[in-house]
């Protein structure tokens, strides 16, 4: 009987196992070129400029992708801006301040906000945290912080504020995971250290939790912009998908990922769909971009 | 005890290296196991003995930047030539670990039998026969008798050790290599397994690594003192426990070094 | 003294921080639980799961054709994503030194950033074009690709926790390494790995945006691979942005369906999880 040595058949599981890593890596390449080769009619006829151009018109074939980048942008910062305290904080009271066994529950609680699909949190948000920022929120923020041209402008419920206080909640357990299982490898006897000295609590986090886990938690909240840049259903449902630049954050906009959504289907222009896929490509290279970049800083922070 | 030395060698190291990386861990050991008999090896830890126990089976180079050089002869055929096919070693030299390992969500019986079956028997017959040879050799038979079927994750410590015991009985090996087996341990369950080692003993050779003393004593035929890397004295177990050669071994059981 | 009690006072105000931003996530989730429980149920009856939607007007329906449309589109992209994870899981975890797999590990991590709505157009191009027709089975592509890294991550990590002088004890026993991995390793974790695929599988069943456009969506049931299929998380979609109550009502049932769908699934795979690396933990 023909037998192979048993370092051969090592071998050919071992190849076997490559070729498939290899699959999956060219599918991640093969995303990367259909996007391209897709994108490639518009990026011929509007190049760079597209990015920069305010005017997306499909009737009229014109398409100009700053409102979309511009309400990303905006909703997604609101959102981190919103979110990065208060993940690190959760973080902290779940790693510094719960006993353990109710710590597991609420982290658990947490990270079941990641699990609710946005389409849920979507409906919600139509119909309970839109009625409630135009009536209770908007109002609110007139009153107070009315001199500021961000917070003018009359209030529909949906738009800009809206889209981006979701966007914060489902954000957080992306960010307080991350952070928590930073906290958790800061070394008992560094507390301690800190606690000799004399710190309160407060100090002690400041001191020996916090400072030495920075890079850490910038990594967390670039993934959590990451996490924000292209998440889809729940904007398309709060933000008004009007493709506008405007200075109130209580005005409807649009993103890339929700003018995606909206139009895609009925898009019947080659330009039209060509320029979409334009938009697919930019937004997977800023989410590529931004969750490469959060990669290395775990990679220096860890070699450091 | 004196007629082992007319027994006849099954395995020989001849000036056997081994590295991790830069760290010479193995220092040239050249030394003779006869058949059917226990040695043991003992030392302080970090000495090598570990190490050069593993490549008595070539499982140590499945360690990654690790190397061995020099020979082991099982029955004279060189294990390291490269003609040999490193599966057919370890299907003749066996090997039981310090900590019980047990295969995860696996029977007693799928445990023991495991060897086999995955080397083509599927006999079930033959399998059952097997199991329960190796397990009364193994002294766990009476225990296990009842629930073959039960995880062997559920035993006790002592349990699991010979269960692992049996697992590497049920290929049949010749050779039979044992790393601490017994550290982990309480010592009623080591009682258990010294005990049947000298039953295992009427038909396989066992090589110990022991880092206690009183073991080797009690139930080897010949020992080995390691330091470093080198092997510093090796004989007859009577020989090196009341009568040892070298200063360095006499320290050592005298309990004046390691 | 002053400055002493300067320093409790930040100290008690950054415990109130924390249980205030512990608050500002849980009363979200606990609203939107309640929402979806409240407005949920009394929109569920028995037609819900055996019915086909009614047209505009007229009362009652149900989703069955989407229930089943989502079974059959998560089962297809799992059909698709588990063998390919789960090899992709064992080359990390057992060759996790080579460069390859370093790569590969990059590759998986990048894969879970990228947003749901490029998959579907990914999916729409490569399926649907080609195919000239939406499809369950560019559903079940665009699916697949989400469900892929989370199988290959936990299987990964799964698989790691088996202890190395397991696999040595294989070995031991003159065993090739292929059937170690194979008939020891992967065998032996194979609840653990099915808890893996479950999250993934939690995970894919919400997904709206890629389904918007690859397996699109109908109103009635459908068993066809090449065909449009319905979906919950996309008829909810239809029905929330409608102007019609009835509809409004029927996304709200949907929605219970769903969450109670995924957060049971979800739950009980972290459970597990948690309890399998408790355990290897000692």
């Amino acid at each position: 009987m023909f037998k192979l040595k048993s370092k051969t058949q090592d071998a050919l599981l071992f190849y076997i196992l490559r070729v498939i890593s290899l699959v999956v890596i060219g599918l991640l390449l093969g995303i990367i070129y259909v996007l391209i080769d897709a994108a490639w009619p518009a990026i011929k006829s509007n190049g760079l400029s597209f990015l920069l151009r305010k005017d997306w018109n499909p009737v009229e074939d014109q398409y100009g992708a700053l409102p979309f980048i511009f309400g990303t942008v905006i909703t997604s910062l609101i959102a981190l801006v919103i979110a990065t305290p208060v993940s690190i904080l959760i973080a902290l009271f779940i790693t510094e301040y719960l006993p353990k066994s109710f710590s597991r529950i609420v982290s658990l609680l947490v990270e079941m906000v990641a699990a609710i699909p946005s389409i849920v949190f979507g409906l919600w948000g139509i119909f309970y945290l839109a009625p409630f920022v135009k009536s209770t929120i908007a109002p609110f923020l007139k009153l107070h912080l009315g001199f500021l041209p961000v917070f003018q402008g009359p209030s529909f419920g949906i738009g800009i504020l809206t889209a981006a206080l979701i966007l914060s909640i489902m954000i957080v357990p992306t960010i307080s995971s991350i952070c928590r299982s930073i906290f958790e490898l800061v070394p008992a006897h560094q507390k301690e250290a800190s606690y000799a000295l004399g710190s309160t609590k407060y100090e002690m986090i400041k001191l020996a939790v916090i400072a030495p886990s920075i890079p850490g938690i910038s990594s967390a909240v670039v993934l959590g912009l990451g996490r924000a840049l292209g998440e889809t259903m729940a904007v398309t449902m709060l933000i008004g998908n009007s493709p506008v630049i405007s200075s109130s954050f209580f005005s409807p906009a649009a993103t890339m990922a929700s003018v995606m959504a909206n139009e895609y289907a009925d898009a019947n222009t080659p330009l039209h769909v060509s320029s979409l896929c334009y938009l697919a490509l930019l937004l997977f290279l800023i989410t590529f971009l931004s969750n490469l970049f959060a990669k290395t800083i775990v990679k220096s922070f860890s070699k450091g | 005890m004196s007629d082992y030395k007319n027994a006849k060698v099954i395995l020989e190291a001849k000036k056997l290296e081994a590295w991790f990386g830069d760290f010479h861990a193995v220092k040239g050991i050249t030394v003779e196991y006869r058949e059917k008999t226990i040695n043991a090896i003992i030392g302080p830890s970090g000495c090598g003995k570990s190490t050069y126990l593993r490549c008595l089976n070539r499982i140590h180079e499945e360690i990654e930047g690790t190397r061995t050089a020099g020979e082991v002869l099982l029955e004279g055929k060189n294990i390291y030539d490269k003609r040999v096919d490193v599966v057919d070693v370890r299907k003749r030299i066996g090997m039981v670990f310090q900590k019980p390992n047990p295969f995860p969500s696996m029977s007693i019986l799928d445990n023991v039998v495991i060897g086999l079956r995955l080397q083509g028997i599927s006999k079930r017959s033959t399998l059952l026969e097997t199991a329960e040879s190796c397990l009364r050799k193994a002294a766990l038979w009476e225990e296990v008798k009842d629930k073959l079927n039960s995880m062997g994750t559920s035993l006790s410590g002592g349990q699991q050790q010979r269960l692992c015991i049996a697992r590497a009985l049920a290929v049949n090996p010749p050779v039979l290599l044992m790393d601490e087996p017994t550290s982990a341990l309480d010592p009623i369950a080591t009682a258990k397994i010294e005990e049947l080692m000298n039953e295992i003993k009427k038909e396989y050779t066992v090589i110990i690594v022991t880092h206690n003393m009183q073991q080797a004593a009690r139930i080897s035929d010949f020992t080995s003192f390691f330091v470093y890397g080198n092997m510093i004295e090796h004989g007859l177990s009577s020989d090196i426990f009341t009568n040892p050669k070298e200063k360095q071994t006499e320290d050592y059981i005298s309990g004046r070094f390691g | 003294m002053n400055y002493r009690s300067y320093r409790k006072f930040k100290n008690y105000l950054f415990l109130i921080l924390t249980l205030a931003s512990a608050l500002a996530v849980l009363i979200p989730l606990f609203t939107i639980i309640q929402f979806v429980l409240v407005q949920g149920a009394s929109s569920l009856s028995l037609n819900f799961f055996t019915e086909l939607p009614k047209p505009v007007g007229e009362a009652g329906g149900g989703m069955k054709h989407a229930i089943l449309g989502t079974i059959y589109i998560v089962l297809l992209g799992a059909a698709m994503a588990i063998p390919v994870g789960v090899t992709c899981g064992i080359y990390l975890s057992e060759f996790s030194k080579s460069k390859l797999s370093k790569t590969l590990k990059l590759t998986v991590d990048l894969m879970s950033g990228i947003p749901s709505i490029v998959i579907g157009i990914f999916a729409y191009l490569i399926v649907v074009v080609p195919l000239k027709s939406f499809s369950a089975f560019a559903g079940g592509i665009a699916l697949s690709i989400i469900m892929l890294p989370i199988i290959v991550k936990t299987s990964e990590e799964i698989l790691k926790l088996v202890p190395n002088h397991i696999r040595e004890a294989g070995l031991a026993l003159g065993l090739p390494r292929w059937k170690v991995i194979l008939f020891i390793i992967l065998k032996g974790s194979v609840s653990n790995l099915l808890t893996g695929i479950i999250l993934a599988i939690s995970r894919a069943a919400g997904e709206t945006a890629p389904l918007l456009f690859t397996a699109f969506g109908n109103m009635y049931i459908n068993y066809h691979i090449n065909e449009p299929m319905a979906s919950l998380p996309v008829q909810i979609y239809t029905y929330a942005i409608s102007p019609f109550k009835d509809w409004q009502r029927q996304a709200w049932g949907g929605a219970f369906v769903l969450m109670v769908l995924i957060l049971t699934m979800n739950l009980f795979a972290r459970f597990i999880l948690t309890k399998i690396k408790d355990k290897k933990g000692i």
